[in-house]
């Protein structure tokens, strides 16, 4: 038996670099570094112990759509231990929102073949995390997404999703989108064998071509959604600050009854 | 007028805070008509009815609390084929940004996720959401098909608004696709007595600086003297020291109360993102040059072990 697991990965600007949006009003993707969103490093760090906890052939394609810089993205996935990678890289794709998003995936996927996705909870600079369920309704599979552990045996995935009013264990067959969470267990680093290895696994180029999908599909064109306006949120007006020399509970309790709260 | 379905979110027919606040959004666009869905959706209708629903479609199935997400999207389609409505309106929960999503791919529309605010427009309700961990504010629309938008707890004061509140039967035929997750156990969470997290109009958290799980006893007690909900870094969650449904911040829960209280915490960007729109905000830490102090608007540097408990008495004494 063999399994193939296809992990959907995203290049974001650096959060703790100073984001902001471009004259288009999407996300600027020339003046921040860079990176593979921390959170999809989860996600290929779940497929690399689901390959290997199994007796299966598993082979791990990690997938990304995103401008040229993106294939940094696949590098890192790669020396993680992933075995090769495909980038879907199209200047038609510029501006394209989660519903577009969701497209180009799908058809990837579909072309790439999979017995099971994984993606991470969310991006980290859209922060929708609605990209999963949308790539499940697509794909027309089930949805297990948003799992604090997950494991896959004799074509079934299990997984425990901890939700606000209860944790639910969960269960799907095979063929399935998966998400996991920060909460499924550290992400490894690569080892310098890994990053070696990784120069030499190979990344395939697809654009939109090769999808069979057409530019009005997607991009800022195809978007399903307009942002009229983007402001910058005035600095909030610095407070006050007190060193406590024995009496700051005392002040900072007069402070929140000159608010009210007491 | 036209209609606006609401999806209700509900424990066995006890409506939540999120549920109630989008009707108030739902009246500025139009109608409400809401969704209740599950075990108990029929008792909802009342506390419907008291916020505005001009009616409260309803359906009940084990599919519901079985299996996952896809049985509401189903009914979601079946109440929007029934109705028309000129938006969707459901809460930011993660359930609820997966439902919305799904459904607005069948409707061919487009979805906004965590809406601080909305208003009509005349192209359209216009949302307002908080990006970039809350460093901008951004207004945009659904451009093609139904806007499907899901709107974070707290995003606006409650309003009473007695309407019909008319209670019928939605009639849904569940899709081959709804029944391929199977929830076959849940757990649920225990309740602590204090406020639910995204809804308190308090919300007091410890960070790293707690320094122990025992020690969250400190932060648990300034809670209770202000009747607050209490939240945790992921610092604090990593180390074990709080569940991690306490977390606030990117990968936990984004919080918006009136007021924030933040000790032994520094203040990281993914921390900020799900805080920083809280409407005062106030920190204890013992590092002057910690970046929390920035978001402040009252600041006290020092050991929390100090402030805090003095903190509480104070609170205590005041409140006789
Ligand atoms: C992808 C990703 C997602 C993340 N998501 C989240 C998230 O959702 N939520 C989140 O919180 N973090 C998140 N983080 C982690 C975040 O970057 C920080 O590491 C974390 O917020 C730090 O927690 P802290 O402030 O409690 O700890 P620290 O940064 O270690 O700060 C502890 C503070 O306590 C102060 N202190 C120590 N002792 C005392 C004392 N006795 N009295 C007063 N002050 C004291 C110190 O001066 C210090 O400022 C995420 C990170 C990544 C990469
Ligand atoms: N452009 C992209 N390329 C590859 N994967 C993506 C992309 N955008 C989103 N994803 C996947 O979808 C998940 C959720 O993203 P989002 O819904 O945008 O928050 C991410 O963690 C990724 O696994």
């Amino acid at each position: 038996m063999s399994l193939r697991i296809v992990v959907t990965v995203k290049y974001v600007p650096d959060a703790t670099g100073d984001r902001h949006f471009a004259d288009d009003l999407t996300v600027d993707r020339d003046d921040v570094d860079g990176l593979l969103s921390e959170l999809d490093e989860y996600a290929v760090e779940q497929a690399l112990q689901i390959s290997e906890n199994s007796d299966d052939d598993v082979e791990i394609t990690v997938l990304t759509v995103g401008p040229e810089d993106a294939k940094d993205a696949l590098r890192k996935a790669l020396s993680m231990g992933a075995d090769k990678a495909i980038h879907v890289e199209d200047d038609d794709l510029h501006g394209t929102d989660a519903i577009g998003t969701s497209l180009v995936l799908a058809k990837a996927v579909e072309k790439a073949g999979y017995d099971l996705v994984i993606s991470g909870m969310a991006s980290t600079d859209g922060v929708m995390g609605v990209v999963p369920a949308l790539l499940a309704e697509r794909l027309g599979v089930p949805q297990v997404t948003l799992l604090s552990e997950v494991s896959v045996e004799d074509g079934t995935v299990k997984g425990r999703r901890d939700g606000d009013a209860a944790s639910e264990q969960l269960e799907a067959s095979l063929p399935a989108v998966v998400s996991v969470t920060d909460q499924s267990g550290e992400a490894r680093y690569p080892s310098f064998k890994g990053i070696m290895a990784a120069k030499k696994k190979p990344v395939q180029s697809w654009d939109l071509s090769d999808l069979d999908l057409e530019a009005e599909e997607v991009g800022l064109e195809g978007a399903y959604t307009t942002v009229d306006s983007a402001t910058e949120r005035p600095a909030r007006t610095a407070g006050t600050i007190v060193k406590d020399e024995g009496e700051g509970g005392k002040q900072l309790a007069a402070f929140l009854a000159e608010r009210k709260f007491v | 007028m036209a209609e606006v379905l609401v999806y209700v979110d509900h424990v066995d027919g006890a409506v939540r805070k999120p549920t109630l606040e989008l009707l108030t959004l739902a009246r500025r666009i139009g109608e409400p008509v809401a969704v209740a869905l599950g075990a108990g959706a029929a008792d909802t209708a009342a506390a419907l009815a008291e916020h505005g629903a001009v009616k409260v479609l309803t359906h009940e199935a084990a599919e519901y609390a079985d299996y996952l997400v896809v049985p509401k999207v189903d009914a979601l389609q079946a109440a929007h084929e029934a109705v028309s409505p000129a938006a969707v309106l459901v809460p930011s929960s993660a359930e609820g940004k997966e439902v919305a999503a799904r459904l607005a791919l069948r409707l061919g529309s487009g979805v906004i996720t965590d809406a601080v605010d909305l208003e009509a427009g005349d192209e359209g309700p216009v949302a307002t959401q908080s990006v970039f961990a809350a460093a901008y504010t951004t207004k945009s629309r659904v451009s093609k098909g139904t806007p499907v938008i899901t709107v974070k707890p707290n995003s606006v004061a409650v309003e009473a608004a007695p309407a019909a509140g008319a209670v019928e039967a939605l009639s849904v035929s569940f899709s081959e696709q709804a029944t391929g997750t199977k929830v076959t156990g849940r757990t649920p969470r225990e309740s602590t007595g204090r406020p639910e997290l995204t809804e308190a109009a308090i919300v007091v958290s410890g960070g790293r600086g707690v320094n122990g799980a025992e020690n969250f006893a400190v932060i648990e007690a300034l809670a209770d003297s202000l009747g607050a909900a209490v939240g945790a870094s992921r610092a604090a969650v990593d180390a074990g020291w709080y569940p991690h449904t306490n977390q606030v911040g990117q990968t936990g829960k984004s919080v918006s109360p009136q007021l924030y209280i933040a000790s032994g915490i520094s203040g990281a960007i993914q921390h900020r993102a799900g805080m920083q729109t809280s409407k005062t905000i106030v920190a204890v830490n013992k590092d002057a040059e910690a970046p929390i102090f920035d978001l402040v608007d009252y600041g006290v540097v020092g050991d929390l072990f100090d402030v805090v408990p003095q903190l509480t008495e104070e609170i205590k004494a005041r409140k006789g």
